[in-house]
């Protein structure tokens, strides 16, 4: 069935209808990653957008369900070049069509997907629709598509109660960690519990007191969905966790609102940073690691006060901020995902230093 | 770290002559690394014994040695040049080994020169296969069970405790010459024997047998900060036991999720930390297909083939950035060339799919075996990009020209059923093709995927292509099925054949239709940021990128697609040469190549760089949208001077000598008119078409005659027949692939063989130098060795010679380049062969002229005459030293080729001797090509009754040097009775001890043995041939090239050698 991809600029793209027919407004956005679309399709970072895949061909190894980052897919939208109609890999149980079918997200193949990049890169980040009726109007659902926000998606994608994940390491259980789920992709608490660290999950909007009650050797900001200044209920309560003395590491949302929720700012870039190939260089030592990256938002680089936090890392590509170091504090926070899935592991070792970080602190 | 200043005279080291295993890669690597260098304002002392290369261009080194790659001539280099650093990682494995082992006899330490971009230590560590071993195992990387034995009984005993099959793989050697998989221990005493003696340090590495897994690549960088990054993966589509030179390759990998490709990228960055590399990096991996364990297969801490292949397939420049790391550049400080904005600290994403698959001789060595193995026997690959991999299989298959250009171009519909699984295991060039009719007749993946271990994905893509045949034959061919088509690749041409119309139909209907290529741009990053480089691929059913452009003139440059026996470097020598001129007389340049491996298609060569198949209708769709004011073909070999005629057809007009003249050139009657007006001879002949034509001609002529098609390279198919059983066999071998044109039979002259180049401006003809030939007329132009100037021509025939020369030039109307072949026998000059196009000569003898033949010819076909530019018409001067060029063959690394010469072309490459009189520049050129007598001072002389006589001086000579004689009964008797003394010895299928006895015993330095004339079916000699080659002994099968031996060693005692810096050789 053909498919219309329709932009808010009033481009349009005629593919073939993938997934789910159902119509979708949301914000498209491209990732570069060349592998990893199942971990894409299933990191809760992406709910209230429409992801494009850059690398053309997708579904080569099907479906291997162990490998979803969360328990379903959150994009309103799949956007992709070629699916493979014959999945190969010894892991797979299912094809993507059948699981964007199953799990009823729509999605547009067999379309330009460089081209679509292009204009998305040269005018920045913008709503579409994917629709398979042939009878458009462009003058009735372009305002439509405009109108769109993704809107509080965190409350969307947070678990709905607390639950706790077992760490499993040579050494025995080490550490506590209260892990705020503002849309966490499973390998952040699968990295902890690696390390020895039981792993308590706390859904978003869980007061600063509950946590402190807990009593963890250390908080866990995740990464998350949409922008960060709709957020102002959590930003409030991570300014409360700001103020103990309980270690803190955040990953992508939480490190944006760790910034403002102690007087930084932030800002939508052009088009993001999303895939598995940026550069970040860490100021202490001028080494650059390959990182995975999914955010629209940036911390702003002149708005922050040194007496409150340092750049730690910065991208080597466009100088924006990709980790703070909080002055006088247990706390650090980057950008980009050490968590990878997907993508490079060469930050894991960030986990490694906020264990590190737990035990001095004690 | 900013570049460390200590560092302003650098030592590169290049790789040598084309060999298997040892391409053109390393002068894309070696060029690129030298430009980058001197962008950095160091010094460059480059050697290499290769002419035919760019890097030994004075534009691209300041000091220019084409010198033999020995340790002496290094040092010797050293000691001249005082340089303070040597960069061995841009060489291949020559290079390396030489930077080793100056580095290990302590002579680097004694004179100050430290390697850079990679230190001893490291190569050591990644080399050596225990120490390689050690190191992995320390970091937890694992390697397949293995031992390193330096004997036969070792190997035998390890094997016993893991179980057969076990690889072999002999340390120390190129493109895994010698190695092998043993199912038994006759195999392996087999391999292993042979294994141990080509491996410069006698060791063998027995590995537990992991054929059938996945073989994926990583290409690492790394800079002495320990940033790391990958460039690339790759995924072989044969399995592990196909060298990954002979597989066929797609970037990145396809069948791997995240979770492997993380897996296998963090180990790759592991093993690099761990080696402290500091530049570029290779590592192959198997990857077990139904879990998660892998093994590391080997890791080249330089650059490769591999690494131009990832370079060229990500825009990502490894050579380039590998010399800033060896400079002290960290990746962050590095800018990326293409995007102009990145830095060389990211990782390329791609969105589009490369294939690759390697260009392999059997259609030159039709005895040899096409069985692909652990062993390396491709000359070299084509590359090709599309955002679909159907396409970009279809679009490479083309690439090749080799008649191939879909899946249906090898007919196996004829293997009964039950031989088709037998087919499908054999694995060799054609596999893809038997997998194809597998598809065709039913056969399900799963049994397909057991027999060949291919996956599955890859065998339904192949299906796709399969169904899409079929489709086109039954079904209605509408705007969608014709776009469906396109989309996969599929040319007008075939789709022409599946839906029975024609070619221009099609083509019309696409246009009708408006099913035209889109061209997009190679940019590193997925078009995340803008990129200023215009680096094309083709696709169908996208947007076209391709800006147009018209602010200069335009030239379209078309190169010579992949490296094969016959078409080697030098035509990307000239391709590259001619675009800079272009460039510098102000044009707009557009180079069209599919070689992953060359100079020319390095993104910064020229303006545009379209990355296609040189056919027809893949140049046409680039014609289309650049519109380019004309096209020159003549510096492209015969890839691009067959594009003529459909570029005239697409209204390009082709710049320098005329389509017509051309043809004329080629078409035996319009050549045989123009000779007669010339009043020049030629050996007398006719064109035929079928065997009883030729055996007619052949009784007017009298035999030995001279059996060619025409229009072909490298004198494919060209035979010398002494019988009409020798006619009827090679007309077959010829008629096997449809005939155009017809074949010729002209009478087989012996005499002296004489090649000229030339550049002419229509009216006036500069000839920089003759060339001469040792071996007599009768062995291919490329096999033989040439020295300039001629040493044994009378000025009468050379005067002769240029008179022809001139002659020839002005009435072909030739506007650039002309190449010349002579005959000459009793003082009497024949023409054998013009090409009005450059040749395989043209930069060695611009090189020892100086004069930039090239350059000089691009700017006549722009208009410029020769006089205008300051030359002086006719033979110009011979230059102050003697140059011998000389062949280098890889027949060891192809079983079952005859190693004898003849008409057709069987070298790879060839390697330069140069100095001031002919001695030494003769036994540099030997020395140059590996041939370092003496060692064992024995030897065996096997000839034919014509060369009786000959031989006998040959004897005695060696016998003055010290050499103890072995021959064959008759050979033997006429040495004997002339006083030589030589040793009877049994023929190889009589009784031992005899010839094999002989040769396996590693005591001989040299075979003589010269096969009866026309095509020798002497088992006999054969096996004395091959097996003497395959141990590692000289054979000579000219008595030209022993005698030429013997006289570069019968003064080689009191030889040291003298150096000749190229960049200061200047014509006077």
């Amino acid at each position: 069935m053909k498919a219309f991809l329709i932009l808010e600029d009033g481009n349009v793209f005629e593919g073939i209808s993938i997934g789910s027919q159902r119509e979708v407004i949301s914000e498209i956005v491209f990732n570069t990653s060349m592998t990893g679309y199942l971990e894409v399709l299933t990191d809760p970072s992406y709910a209230g957008q429409a992801v494009t895949m850059t690398y053309p061909l997708i579904g080569n190894y099907g479906v291997c369900y162990e490998d979803m980052e969360s328990l379903k897919p959150w994009p309103d939208g799949f956007i992709v070049r070629e699916l493979s109609r014959m999945p190969s890999n010894f892991r797979s149980e299912n094809s993507i069509q059948n699981f964007l079918e199953k799990n009823d997200i729509p999605g547009i193949a067999r379309i330009d997907t460089r081209a679509l990049t292009k204009i998305l890169r040269e005018k920045g980040t913008m709503n579409g629709m994917i629709t398979t009726d042939e009878c458009y109007n462009l003058d009735e659902i372009i305002p439509k598509i405009k109108n769109y926000t993704t809107g509080k998606v965190v409350e969307k994608v947070t678990c709905s109660s607390k639950y706790t994940l077992e760490g499993q390491s040579e050494k025995g259980l080490i550490k506590k960690v209260a892990l705020i789920d503002l849309g966490a992709k499973k390998n952040i608490a699968r990295s902890l519990n690696a390390r020895g660290c039981e792993v308590t999950v706390f859904p978003a909007l869980t007061s600063a007191d509950e946590i402190i009650q807990y009593n963890p050797d250390g908080i866990m900001l995740s990464n998350g969905p949409g922008d960060p200044k709709e957020c102002t209920a959590i930003i409030a309560e991570i300014e409360k966790l700001y103020n103990t003395d309980i270690p803190i590491f955040a990953i992508c949302l939480g490190h944006q609102l760790m910034a403002l929720a102690t007087g930084g700012d932030t800002h939508k870039m052009k088009y993001g940073h999303r895939g598995g190939n940026h550069p970040v260089k860490d100021l202490r030592t001028n080494k650059v690691y390959i990182s995975s990256q999914n955010h629209g938002y940036v911390v702003d680089i002149d708005k922050i006060d040194s007496s409150v936090a340092e750049a730690s890392f910065v991208n080597v590509n466009d100088g924006t901020i990709e980790g703070l170091t909080y002055t006088n504090k247990n706390i650090f926070t980057v950008q980009f995902h050490p968590e990878a899935c997907p993508g490079p592991q060469d930050s894991a070792f960030l986990f490694d230093e906020f264990i590190k970080m737990m035990e001095v602190s004690r | 770290m900013p570049k460390d200043s200590s560092i302003k005279k650098v030592l590169v080291i290049g790789s040598g002559p084309i060999i298997i295993g040892q391409a053109a890669e390393f002068d894309y690597a070696g060029t690129q690394a030298c430009r980058s260098l001197k962008e950095e304002g160091v010094t460059v002392v480059l050697v290499n014994s290769n002419p035919a290369t760019i890097m030994t261009d004075k534009d691209i080194a300041d000091m220019v040695y084409i010198e033999p790659l020995t340790v002496k001539v290094l040092e010797q280099i050293i000691l001249k040049e005082k340089p303070d650093s040597i960069l061995p990682t841009l060489g291949g494995q020559a290079g390396l080994n030489l930077g080793m082992e100056l580095a290990e006899s302590g002579f680097l330490e004694k004179h100050g020169v430290r390697l850079i971009g990679t230190t001893a230590q490291t190569i050591f560590k990644a080399e050596d296969r225990q120490a390689f071993k050690d190191t992995m195992e320390k970091i937890g990387e694992p390697c397949a069970a293995s031992t390193v034995v330096h004997n036969v009984e070792d190997g035998i005993a390890f094997t016993n405790t893991i179980g057969y099959p076990v690889v072999l793989r002999p340390a120390y050697t190129l493109g895994g010459s010698g190695g092998g998989i043993a199912h038994n221990e006759q195999e392996l005493v087999d391999i292993l024997s042979n294994g141990l003696r080509l491996s410069r340090v006698g060791e063998v590495l027995v590995e537990r047998c992991i054929a059938g897994w996945k073989e994926i690549e990583y290409e690492v960088m790394r800079d002495s900060n320990g940033n790391c990054i990958t460039v690339c993966n790759m995924e072989n589509i044969d399995p592990v036991g196909v060298h990954t030179g002979d597989s066929i390759v797609v970037a990145p990998s396809q069948t791997l999720g995240d979770k492997e490709y993380q897996m296998l990228r963090s180990s790759a960055l592991n093993i690099i930390n761990e080696l402290g590399i500091t530049g570029g990096c290779n590592v192959q991996y198997a990857l077990k297909p139904d879990s998660f364990e892998y093994c590391v297969i080997e890791v080249n801490p330089r650059v490769s083939r591999s690494s131009a292949l990832a370079s060229k397939a990500t825009g990502y420049p490894i050579a380039k950035v590998a010399a800033k790391i060896a400079l002290g550049y960290t990746l962050d400080e590095i800018k990326n060339a293409i995007t102009g904005k990145t830095y060389a600290s990211f990782e390329p994403a791609l969105d589009y799919c490369v294939v690759k698959i390697p260009r392999l001789p059997f259609d030159k060595f039709i005895q040899a075996k096409r069985t692909l193995t652990t062993q390396m026997k491709a000359t070299g690959e084509v590359m090709s990009i599309c955002d679909n991999f159907e396409g970009a299989l279809m679009k490479a298959l083309r690439s090749l020209e080799q008649h191939v250009d879909s899946l249906m171009s090898y007919d196996f519909s004829d293997i009964p059923d039950d031989e088709l699984e037998d087919a499908l295991r054999r694995v060799d060039d054609r596999r893809i093709f038997v997998i194809a009719e597998a598809i065709r007749r039913g056969t399900s993946y799963d049994e397909i995927n057991r027999i060949t271990k291919i996956d599955n994905w890859f065998i339904d893509k192949l299906a796709i292509l399969v169904e899409m045949e079929e489709t086109l034959k039954t079904q209605p061919l509408t705007k969608e099925l014709l776009a469906e088509a396109k989309r996969i690749e599929f040319p007008d041409k075939v789709i022409a054949e599946l839906t029975k119309k024609s070619e221009e139909e099609i083509h019309n209907l696409r246009r009708k239709y408006g099913i035209m290529a889109a061209f997009k741009m190679v940019d590193t990053c997925a078009a995340e940021f803008a990129a200023t480089t215009p680096y094309y691929y083709s696709v169908f059913g996208s947007v076209n990128e391709a800006a147009l452009t018209n602010d200069r003139k335009k030239v379209l440059v078309l190169g010579s697609g992949p490296i094969r026996i016959g078409q080697g470097i030098e035509f990307d020598y000239c391709s590259v040469h001619s675009t800079w001129a272009f460039s510098k007389e102000g044009f707009e340049t557009i180079i069209v190549n599919n070689n992953p491996e060359t100079v020319s298609t390095d993104f910064d060569i020229a303006d545009k760089l379209y990355f296609e198949p040189l056919t027809a209708e893949d140049v046409q769709n680039i014609v289309d949208i650049e519109k380019p004011d004309g096209a020159v073909v003549q510096f492209g070999g015969q890839t691009a001077i067959k594009l003529t005629e459909s570029l005239l057809k697409m209204g390009v007009p082709i710049f320098g000598t005329s389509a017509e003249n051309v043809d004329a050139a080629e078409d035996r009657e319009l050549f045989d008119k123009i000779l007669e007006e010339c009043c020049i001879p030629r050996p007398q002949g006719h064109t035929v078409f079928t065997a009883k034509e030729a055996k007619a001609a052949a009784a007017e002529l009298g035999y030995p005659v001279l059996v060619r098609p025409s229009y072909v390279l490298g004198g494919q198919g060209m035979q010398i027949a002494i019988s009409d059983n020798d006619i009827d066999e090679f007309i077959g071998i010829i008629n096997r692939i449809a005939q155009e044109h017809p074949i010729l039979v002209d009478k087989y002259l012996v005499g002296k063989e004489i090649e000229v180049d030339a550049v002419c401006d229509g009216e006036d003809v500069l000839i920089p130098g003759i060339m001469e030939h040792i071996e007599r007329a009768g062995v291919h132009s490329g096999d033989s060795i040439s020295v300039y100037p001629a040493q044994s021509l009378s000025e009468k025939t050379q005067r002769v010679i240029v008179e022809y020369t001139r002659r020839l030039a002005k009435s072909l109307h030739v506007v650039g380049l002309i190449n010349i072949q002579f005959i000459v026998c009793d003082e009497e000059v024949y023409v054998i062969e013009v090409n009005p196009r450059s040749s395989r000569t043209v930069p060695y003898i611009s090189k020892v002229t100086g004069i930039p033949i090239v350059k000089l010819a691009t700017k006549v076909i722009i208009g410029n005459t020769i006089k205008g530019m300051g030359y002086t018409p006719g033979l110009q001067p011979k230059a102050d030293y003697i140059a011998v060029k000389m062949p280098v063959f890889s027949f060891e690394k192809l079983r079952g080729a005859d190693i004898n010469l003849g008409p057709e072309m069987k070298s790879t490459g060839e390697v330069l001797g140069i100095a001031k009189n002919f001695d030494e520049a003769l036994y540099k050129a030997f020395l140059g090509a590996g041939i370092n007598l003496p060692k064992h001072r024995q030897m065996i002389i096997t000839v034919k009754d014509s060369d009786k006589l000959d031989v006998v001086d040959i004897g005695r000579r060696f016998e003055a040097l010290g050499y103890k004689i072995y021959a064959t009964k008759s050979t033997a008797k006429v040495l004997n009775e002339n006083g030589v003394h030589a040793v009877k010895t049994n023929k190889i299928e009589q009784e031992s001890p005899n010839l094999m006895d002989l040769i396996l015993g590693h005591k001989i330095d040299l075979v003589i043995d010269t096969p009866s004339q026309g095509n020798d079916r002497s088992h006999d000699g054969f096996l004395i041939r091959r097996n003497a080659i395959e141990t590692g002994v000289n054979v000579f099968t000219s008595l030209d090239t022993a005698n030429a031996l013997l006289s570069s060693l019968e003064n080689a005692a009191e030889r040291t050698l003298t150096l000749v810096d190229i960049a200061t050789v200047k014509n006077v």
